[in-house]
């Protein structure tokens, strides 16, 4: 009963994703262009910098950059937090 | 465990001041060549990783300490927000450097062209504040492990 129940998930879960695969669009061709074609126009005149990919995660992306730096300023907090050593250990 | 041979701590201490370079310049170069503060910040705490794994971890921690570790993470951390809230006065992240005849306020040549450390805005200025809490935090973080690891294994014994 337990792996006919697994199994019946396991081809519906594939067939969704057959489905998906079936309906992309081809390599290299996005459907819209417009933010690529702004940002490889306007970067470097935008940011100054020759790197696009350095002035869209700094600059245009800059909340996510933040987030993280986030996510890792806490992993170090939680990390130091449970194994500092006790001082009086 | 034992000590690792004279081999590994040889070629470790040969081998660190290139990662160290090599990271470094990742780092500042990240408005001009692939990498940035996350990169740059990774593979110098690689180099980190290496003397700790060649010294040991009770070597390491007599020079350096987590604490001021965490300091100079939390100072990366502040000074990449403040660098943010800088450019407050049109929006938060707002590049307020790049056009101006300031630090880094050149603006390139459109297309490609041989580069210049002096372009970018506050894009290098960003790059080195995430590559140092980059350091600080996965040097922390290693550190803090191996600290543990061996005080655990002490205790067993």
């Amino acid at each position: 009963m337990n792996k006919i129940a697994i199994l019946m998930v396991f081809i519906i879960f594939s067939c969704a994703l057959i489905s998906t695969i079936l309906t992309l669009r081809p390599f290299g061709e996005p459907k819209s262009t417009e933010m690529d074609d702004y940002i490889i126009k306007n970067a470097q005149n935008e940011t100054g910098s020759n790197n696009a990919v350095t002035s869209v995660v700094f600059d245009y992306r800059g909340f996510d950059t933040l987030g993280e730096a986030t996510v890792l300023f806490t992993a170090v907090a939680g990390v130091l937090l449970v194994l500092r050593r006790n001082a009086h250990e | 465990m034992s000590e690792p041979s004279k081999i590994v701590k040889t070629i470790a201490s040969i081998i660190f001041p290139f990662t160290m370079v090599f990271g470094i310049y990742v780092i500042l170069h990240g408005h001009l060549t692939p990498g940035g503060g996350f990169q740059g910040g990774a593979i110098v705490a690689s180099g980190i990783v290496l003397l700790l794994v060649a010294f040991g971890s009770a070597e390491i921690a007599k020079r350096v300490k987590e604490s001021h570790l965490s300091i100079l993470e939390s100072i990366g951390a502040l000074s990449f927000i403040s660098l943010a809230l800088l450019g407050l006065s049109t929006t938060f992240f707002y590049n307020f450097l790049a056009g101006s005849n300031f630090i880094f306020g050149r603006i390139p040549p459109f297309g490609s062209n041989p580069g210049d450390m002096n372009t970018g805005g506050v894009l290098p200025l960003m790059n080195i504040s995430v590559g140092l809490k980059v350091i600080a935090g996965l040097s922390a973080i290693v550190l803090v492990l191996s600290l543990f690891a061996r005080s655990r294994k002490q205790r067993k014994r």
